[in-house]
């Protein structure tokens, strides 16, 4: 969340061209190109299977890239080789899966503090005050010495962002957060997002929550089969589709 | 002690049950020795047999094809042999082989017991590693390498926590049958409980009375550790994992 990122003066802190990636014989994103500003949120919907979550990993390099560029503020992803680079990519981007992913042997607390002090070397008592304030954020104040398998579902997602939050990265993921979750433990997790979202965190969200994508994004990418079939602001997306192929996702899922 | 003694002799005087090492101090100490000596066998073993275990299971992993296939070759060749075949190849094979130190051989029969036993123990303990190494569910390390941890890192802290709780009960079971396998050095002379309880009932002709001696002696060890596992199964449970 620093100031002066080189993405602060306009241009995009994500920038990806021409993105390919193939699993096998199976070509999954066939030339995805996208840019994101400081302080956007951007939501990337398009039926399962269409490679939004290897988009998504292939930004924070957890997949590496076939042909194509991504770059993350100063970081050329698609460069990046030696562990060294990476690591020092993931301290800039954090990522919120759908299956929250929590270390179950570590408490709430514990989740939320273990990367700043063993991977960003802070102090624990600075770190350990700054993970009190990230669950009172996430409105599980409280919680701090539960176990991940004594936290619903909501709740343990919740704490997934606290810890991602933890990190202060200039980018969050959030790959189908909500997905694994019922209707009501949802709605507490896409209120924590939006939060984050209205005090500028840069977003990119893998979504199948269309009103939600709706109200809180500043652009919106429809994918399907490896490509962006297309994209725009959401009052103009969702309320004037241009495409034959939108038109027909969109009736099927609302 | 004298009163524990003076009843056992009193034990033997009136029904012929004949339990010298309660009361003979020759046969006590023997059989003291041979009680502690297996105990220091089976903890050598133990701990041994653990870090090798830990260590080769890591290398099954590894990037690099030779060494993977080299850390195989190794838990196949111990697991797939009879253990007192191993125990009698270092013996007689390879102990002659070694250089003398001061015309006495360098390792004795202690020694190459504690060898083999490490070795075999290990082969196990690799195999029950690995299982829980690849138990760990995918999406945790992709957790841990997302939020900026090396490779060493998400071993040691995510993976191999979470391993060893799974592989607990099988660690367990590995344990018991380490302590029941240390009589098998009784076949190279270590002066361990079997090897030491054999003098003394073929002195003192008391083999069924020193048999039950030795059975309740194993059972004592075993549950020793069988107890220390289950405490340290329990404090290291956590909730909704692993059961």
């Amino acid at each position: 969340m620093s100031d002066a990122g080189p993405g602060a003066a306009g241009a995009p802190i994500v920038r990806i061209v021409d993105l390919h990636k193939s699993f096998g014989a199976v070509e999954v994103l066939r030339g995805i190109s996208l840019a994101v500003n400081k302080g956007e949120a951007v939501c990337v919907i398009g039926p399962s299977g269409s490679g939004k979550s290897t988009l998504l990993r292939c930004i924070n390099g957890l997949i590496p890239v076939d042909r194509g560029e991504v770059y993350v503020g100063a970081h050329a992803v698609h460069t990046l080789h030696r562990d060294q680079e990476m690591i020092a990519l993931r301290k800039d981007v954090s990522i919120v899966f759908q299956q929250y992913n929590l270390f179950p042997h570590k408490t709430a607390l514990e989740n939320i503090m273990m990367a700043p002090i063993q991977v960003l070397g802070q102090p624990r008592d600075e770190v350990e005050a700054r993970a009190h304030e990230l669950l009172k954020k996430v409105r599980l104040a409280g919680k701090e010495s539960s176990y991940p398998g004594e936290l619903s579902g909501g709740q343990q997602q919740r704490v997934a962002i606290a810890r991602a939050l933890a990190m202060r990265p200039s980018v969050m993921l959030f790959d189908e957060v909500t997905a694994a979750l019922d209707p009501e433990t949802r709605k507490e997790v896409l209120v924590t997002i939006r939060q984050l979202v209205d005090e500028g965190m840069t977003s990119i969200l893998v979504t199948h929550e269309m009103a939600f994508a709706r109200e809180i994004a500043h652009h919106i990418y429809f994918t399907d089969h490896g490509v962006i079939v297309e994209d725009g602001p959401p009052a103009e997306f969702f309320g004037n589709p241009r495409k034959e192929r939108t038109r027909a996702f969109l009736e099927q899922v609302s | 002690m004298i009163d524990i003694a003076a009843w056992f002799k009193w034990l033997h005087q009136t029904s012929g049950i004949k339990l010298t090492i309660f009361y003979d101090s020759y046969d006590r100490s023997r059989f003291l020795e041979g009680f502690g000596n297996t105990l220091k066998l089976s903890l050598y073993c133990l701990i041994l047999s653990l870090l090798l275990g830990a260590c080769t299971a890591w290398l099954c992993g590894s990037r690099q094809a030779a060494i993977r296939r080299a850390a195989n070759g190794f838990v196949q060749l111990f697991r797939n042999t009879p253990p007192l075949v191993q125990l009698y190849f270092f013996y007689f094979a390879v102990g002659p082989l070694l250089p003398k130190v001061d015309g006495m051989p360098l390792l004795g029969s202690m020694g190459w017991a504690i060898v083999s036993l490490t070795l075999l123990e290990a082969a196990f303990a690799a195999e029950i590693f690995r299982a829980g190494i690849e138990a760990v569910p995918k999406a945790m390390i992709e957790a841990a390498e997302s939020l900026g941890y090396s490779r060493a890192q998400v071993f040691r802290l995510v993976v191999l926590p979470l391993a060893l709780r799974v592989t607990m009960p099988a660690m367990t079971n590995n344990l018991v049958n380490l302590v029941k396998t240390t009589t098998l050095a009784y076949a190279i002379a270590v002066p361990e409980l079997l090897y030491m309880s054999a003098q003394i009932w073929s002195e003192q002709v008391n083999v069924p009375e020193m048999m039950v001696v030795l059975l309740i002696s194993y059972v004592a060890i075993v549950g020793i550790i069988n107890h220390g596992m289950q405490r340290l199964e329990t404090r290291l449970r956590v909730p909704g994992f692993g059961q």
